[in-house]
């Protein structure tokens, strides 16, 4: 077990969750909740594997499971934001409608091989004393992607025009209405980024971290984690992108745990028994519950980050926020 | 771009016609199943071969019906339990992980044991009916608990105990009671087996083969009791009115807090005691994978039913045949797609409940 092993790890799966997190927060932001990050992750991962597969071209797998997630998430879009039904259900129905298509769609694909995307290290950043050779170097273009898209989300979020705008129609609808800025127009918008974002999440991992197609154990809960993440980090993307890496670490660990005889000069129980590795494998869940409770708690002392209008669907004209 | 017509909403003053939430669920599973049929179609299938394979499939034989019936029997329990919670409000998502908990308590009767194995069946089946109840209600109390004290999310807190749930389970097929190393434990004892109507094949051969227990009774007592509880008991009445609007249910003085936990609990419970006779009627033993997503689809089939206790039942059964169907056709993933799309359509086809929608032709309302 090697620590830089264990933080080189972190970066790299907890990209994946960081990616999911970023997109939910826009959509989010924008008063859209979408629960089918799972569903829209697994489309975006079974899309870019099957026509990276099929084209044998791994860019051309990205772009799919970008469009795939994007598109999933226009259904949820046009029955949230145009027909005003319940969010939460119809995010619902969104990772079972997802699920399912992928898991048609994806019928063979399993076992097969495909093109992926390339692992590589920046010159130049990757010569810098102790941190270039830990952050920079030999990493897939998508952990150097999810290393950009934090400050960008940030700063789009907080500093520009359009970021302010979409905080508006999230915060106060009708008021942004009445500045002529189209709420809906808005909303569709950031539920259609989101969703790429989340299909990206997902291709990230079937062409690019951890290749393959494995049905719907592909992405195995982590578009939930990374909704929880949402919640916990306040909207922020910044803690959003911290929190995916901790899990992704986390992830790395529990694997690392079960590898030596010894531990700190114990008998190490997960050598011996391998059975308790399942109680290994819980743990990401129960500290997801964990980081709730604590984000909760935290959300309510400060009564901050939750977009007011969240979930809420707008209604031209009438009453409302 | 203007088209001469154009879709027309107006809010509705009056009361819903009683046929109308009928008729949204139907045409929702009509057109599933049409928008399905083209995916099918679009990705090379026959949508007629597939459907006819899966009307025989599922409604073949008396043997089939049974079998349809054997999986409808978690979902009507799991059904009520999705019902209940979300006529108050809460998403409990959970029942995948309560209904395993059920299942694992239960099964801890015969595997401990808890009694002695030489204990008349009924005593056994009673305290693993039980136990099961205990199992799911625990299990629901911990998102409940969160919820009403913290207000943490229920809906990712549920579904984040699904996945320990497994993991929980699967500790124990595989690390304590595991039979010969297998990913089951040992069949019990045939005095934890719920009665079957296979059973009565001697002096009735009619029902050789008929794999139907007496799990289908717990779900249609529930149903019963349920239907009592929200339409006839002061406690349905303050679910509900939790459910319809919280303020005046604080002002009314009703402990939400309390239903809050409350509520959860008698949903994991409703869960528990379908994994309790799963594990008794069907699999006579604790393995993995003894759902197959019982607790999602039961989401659904509340959803789809309106809430109505009595509506679960029938489509607890649609739902069993889907899934009996869906292990015999290809591709595997077809019947979980058109659940997704049932419940997509269900939940938008609220639009015609809340608004009278109409066509109008844009120069008579410009006329006009």
């Amino acid at each position: 077990m090697n620590l830089l092993v264990i933080f080189r790890a972190g970066l790299s799966t907890g990209t994946i969750l960081l990616i999911a997190a970023i997109g939910e927060i826009l959509a989010e932001r924008s008063g859209v909740m979408n629960l089918g990050v799972e569903g829209m992750m697994l489309i975006g991962a079974m899309a870019a594997f099957k026509v990276a597969h099929v084209t044998q071209n791994a860019w051309l797998g990205l772009m799919a499971g970008i469009l795939a997630g994007g598109i999933l998430s226009l259904m949820h879009g046009l029955v949230v934001i145009s027909l005003q039904a319940d969010q939460t259900v119809s995010g619902l129905s969104l990772t079972f409608l997802g699920t399912g298509l992928a898991l048609v769609l994806g019928e063979g694909l399993t076992g097969l091989n495909t093109p992926t995307i390339p692992s590589f290290s920046i010159p130049l950043l990757s010569k810098i004393p102790y941190i270039g050779p830990i952050i920079f170097t030999d990493f897939n273009l998508l952990v150097y992607v999810g290393y950009l898209l934090i400050p960008i989300a940030w700063y789009f979020i907080y500093k520009t025009r359009p970021g302010m705008h979409m905080r508006a129609v999230g915060e106060k609808p009708s008021a942004a209405d009445s500045l002529g800025i189209s709420v809906y127009g808005t909303r569709y918008l950031y539920t259609f980024v989101g969703g790429c974002l989340a299909g990206l999440a997902g291709a990230t991992i079937s062409i690019a971290i951890s290749p393959g197609w494995y049905s719907s154990l592909t992405t195995s809960g982590q578009g939930w984690i990374a909704i929880a993440l949402v919640i916990f980090a306040r909207w922020n993307p910044i803690t959003a992108a911290l929190g995916g890496y901790f899990f992704g670490m986390l992830r790395r660990f529990t694997l690392d745990l079960q590898g030596p005889a010894m531990l700190l000069g114990f008998r190490n129980p997960f050598f011996y028994n391998h059975n308790l590795v399942f109680f290994l494998q819980m743990v990401p869940f129960l500290l997801t519950i964990v980081a709730l409770v604590w984000g909760s708690g935290a959300a309510r002392r400060k009564r901050k980050g939750t977009p007011a209008a969240l979930g809420i669907p707008y209604i031209r004209g009438e009453r409302g926020l | 771009m203007r088209l001469p017509y154009r879709i027309k909403f107006e809010p509705r003053t009056k009361d819903v016609p009683k046929w109308l939430p009928f008729a949204t669920s139907m045409g929702a599973i009509i057109v599933a199943f049409i928008i399905s049929g083209i995916v099918l179609w679009a990705i090379g299938g026959n949508p007629f071969r597939v459907y006819r394979y899966f009307f025989s499939a599922a409604f073949g034989s008396w043997g089939a019906f049974s079998d349809i019936l054997v999986k409808a029997t978690p979902l009507i329990m799991i059904g009520l339990g999705c019902a209940v919670a979300f006529k108050m409000n809460i998403l409990n998502i959970g029942a995948e992980g309560q209904f395993y908990m059920g299942a694992f308590f239960a099964s801890m009767v015969v595997l401990v044991p808890i009694i002695p194995l030489d204990s008349p069946k009924w005593m056994v089946l009673t305290l693993m009916a039980v136990m099961g109840i205990l199992g799911g209600a625990l299990y629901g109390f911990i998102p409940g608990f969160l919820k009403a004290m913290f207000n943490v999310n229920e809906i990712i807190t549920t579904l984040m105990l699904n996945y320990v749930a497994v993991y929980w389970n699967n500790y124990w097929i595989f690390g304590k009671y595991s039979d010969a190393g297998f990913q089951m434990t040992p069949t019990f004892d045939k005095v934890a087996w719920l009665p079957r109507l296979a059973d009565l094949a001697r002096e009735h051969p009619f029902f050789s083969g008929i794999t139907l227990h007496l799990g289908v009774v717990f779900g249609l007592v529930a149903a019963v009791l349920i239907w009592v509880i929200l339409k006839h008991s002061r406690w349905g009445y303050e679910i509900t009115l939790i459910g319809d609007n919280p303020k005046a249910a604080n002002y009314a003085g009703i402990n939400i807090k309390k239903n809050i936990i409350l509520v959860m609990m008698l949903s994991g419970a409703l869960a528990g005691l379908a994994g309790m006779s799963e594990v008794t009627g069907v699999v006579h033993r604790l393995q993995e994978r003894i759902s197959t997503n019982y607790g999602f689809s039961g989401v659904i089939v509340a959803w789809l039913a309106k809430l109505n206790p009595f509506a679960v039942i029938p489509v607890a059964i649609l739902f069993g045949a889907l899934i009996v169907a869906g292990r015999e056709i290809q591709p595997s993933g077809l019947s979980f797609m058109i659940q997704g799309t049932i419940l997509f359509l269900v939940i938008s086809s609220d639009v015609f409940l809340r608004y009278k929608v109409s066509i109008v032709r844009r120069h008579q309302e410009e006329a006009a």
